[in-house]
């Protein structure tokens, strides 16, 4: 019993320790974009890296989620002959949920692990220290332009998602169920109101920061070589989407229920 | 004229350094040995300011160093070159982009003048032609050399050097002695080497210092140190596997 609050006891402090560890980067981060000189070509590079890198699996994964939406919706709308509803059902759907929390998973699992094993490496192979040496500041070198790439890019994509997934719903609608396309875009426009693309959007801005800020964090805690690196990738790539779901959770019951 | 006094260092709970006391005069070149582990690259460190002792001061010109953060400790690292025992040469970078990366960073000086201080460099450590390669292209000689390249670009008044000849073979390990030596001889700059390698500490020491469980046990001159009656010393520079150091663990 000792040693189970004991090691209980453990666990809390050093997720404390975690969690300050997030916003003293936070911190830092937020202090150094505003610290020149200001590299916008850095940030250029990462925008494209996370951003424009991104469209080919985001339009895949999105579009067949559109699909299957629809698909399971018109199986259901069937029974009451409501099909024309699945319009209003897919769009709010992608555009609450869907859309932002499958783009920040998507890039999470690409982007996040990636910025990890990069910094990660960089660290357990002393090229942090020597960004140091040369009179570089690693956060701002580092962190600062994948930061600011996120939360740039996501809502970005995002949006791209949501279109990309209406349009899924869109060909099941009206190629396999028929329903005009002029009465189809009609029922997506009038289920939506500006809150549900603006809090679909902050979501998404959250996100972006989690898993920028998660990936470099989980990469300047590295240590230990290749498996190091290793360990480090997952825990990153496990710990932004648990936050991601976390926040997802929170923020849906803050938006919708109070 | 760097001066270390009294420093102590420990990592959970384990005393790496207990005590240092050191001074290293403008434009020596200072040799640290001791054996693997035993906290030299954590002293070389230390002097740079990338950690920040538990005690102690580490004066650069009177200047402590330990008690710098941010801005300050940045331009103060401009006066510093090291060169990292795995070399810690940028990937993402081109051989020419990690050698003017300080140039790159910190000056406005226009690209041709940056080829060209790059070009000098990489001539100074008998390299040519390499500049668009990227580091993965390099053998690990030529990834000591560059890094040696990147240390000295921005002209330092000290350059820190972390085991600069291990897992190069000889002739290359004397190479880069060599080239340690002449750097040390055209740019006159203050150098600490960190090493076990006793054939370069010999080679390029103007002053050799063994450190041994956490503080420094003997320094003086390369002579000094080959005639030593210090037993721990002794068996160290001659490489014996019994003797005083083992008997310990």
């Amino acid at each position: 019993m000792k040693n189970l609050l004991e090691e209980l006891g453990k666990k809390s402090i050093l997720t404390l320790e975690y969690i300050g560890e997030v916003f003293m980067l936070i911190g830092q981060t937020l202090f150094w974009i505003f610290v020149p000189p200001f590299k916008v070509k850095y940030v250029l590079y990462q925008m494209n890296r996370i951003g424009v890198l991104s469209l080919p699996i985001v339009s895949l994964t999105s579009l067949f989620l559109g699909m299957v939406l629809a698909f399971q919706s018109a199986y259901q709308m069937k029974q009451i002959s409501a099909e024309i509803y699945i319009a209003g059902l897919v769009a709010l759907s992608m555009i609450r949920e869907i859309g932002p929390v499958l783009t920040a998973l998507i890039v999470a699992g690409r982007i996040g692990a990636s910025i990890t094993a990069e910094v990660g490496t960089m660290k357990v192979t002393e090229q942090i220290d020597a960004l140091e040496t040369l009179a570089t500041n690693p956060i701002k070198y580092l962190v600062v332009p994948r930061f600011l790439a996120s939360i740039i890019m996501l809502p970005i994509l995002t949006i791209y998602a949501d279109m990309i997934g209406i349009f899924g719903g869109y060909m099941v609608g009206v190629w396999k169920l028929k329903i005009s396309p002029t009465m189809y875009m009609s029922m997506t426009y009038d289920s939506l109101v500006p809150k549900d693309i603006f809090t679909g959007l902050f979501k998404s801005f959250v996100f972006a920061i989690i898993i920028s800020i998660i990936g470099c964090m989980e990469g300047f805690r590295t240590e230990g070589g290749a498996e190091g690196v290793g360990r480090a990738t997952t825990a990153s790539v496990v710990t932004s989407f648990i936050l991601i779901i976390a926040a997802d959770c929170l923020f849906t019951a803050l938006f919708y229920f109070w | 004229m760097i001066e270390i006094r009294n420093l102590h260092k420990s990592f959970n709970g384990k005393k790496v350094l207990d005590g240092v006391h050191l001074s290293i005069d403008k434009g020596q070149t200072l040799v640290i040995i001791g054996r693997s582990g035993c906290g030299k690259s954590v002293l070389l460190k230390h002097i740079i300011g990338l950690m920040k002792p538990d005690a102690g001061d580490i004066l650069i010109d009177g200047v402590d160093i330990a008690k710098m953060r941010g801005k300050e400790l940045e331009s103060l690292h401009l006066n510093f070159g090291m060169l990292f025992q795995g070399s810690a040469l940028f990937d993402s970078l081109t051989v020419e982009e990690n050698v003017g990366f300080g140039l790159i960073e910190h000056t406005k000086k226009d690209m041709d003048f940056i080829r060209k201080r790059v070009k000098e460099c990489l001539t100074m450590v008998g390299l040519e032609g390499i500049e668009s390669l990227s580091p993965s292209q390099l053998s690990g000689g030529m990834k000591k050399r560059v890094a040696l390249a990147r240390a000295i670009c921005m002209s330092p008044k000290i350059v820190l050097y972390d085991e600069p000849t291990t897992g190069l073979d000889p002739i290359m390990a004397d190479g880069i002695n060599t080239l340690i030596k002449e750097l040390h001889e055209k740019i006159k700059v203050t150098s600490v080497v960190v090493t076990h390698d006793m054939v370069s500490a010999y080679k390029i020491g103007d002053k050799i210092a063994m450190l041994y469980n956490g503080s420094i046990i003997q320094s003086g001159s390369p002579d000094e140190i080959k005639n030593t009656s210090n037993p721990i010393v002794q068996q160290f520079i001659t490489g014996a596997a019994t003797g005083p150091i083992t008997k310990e663990v």
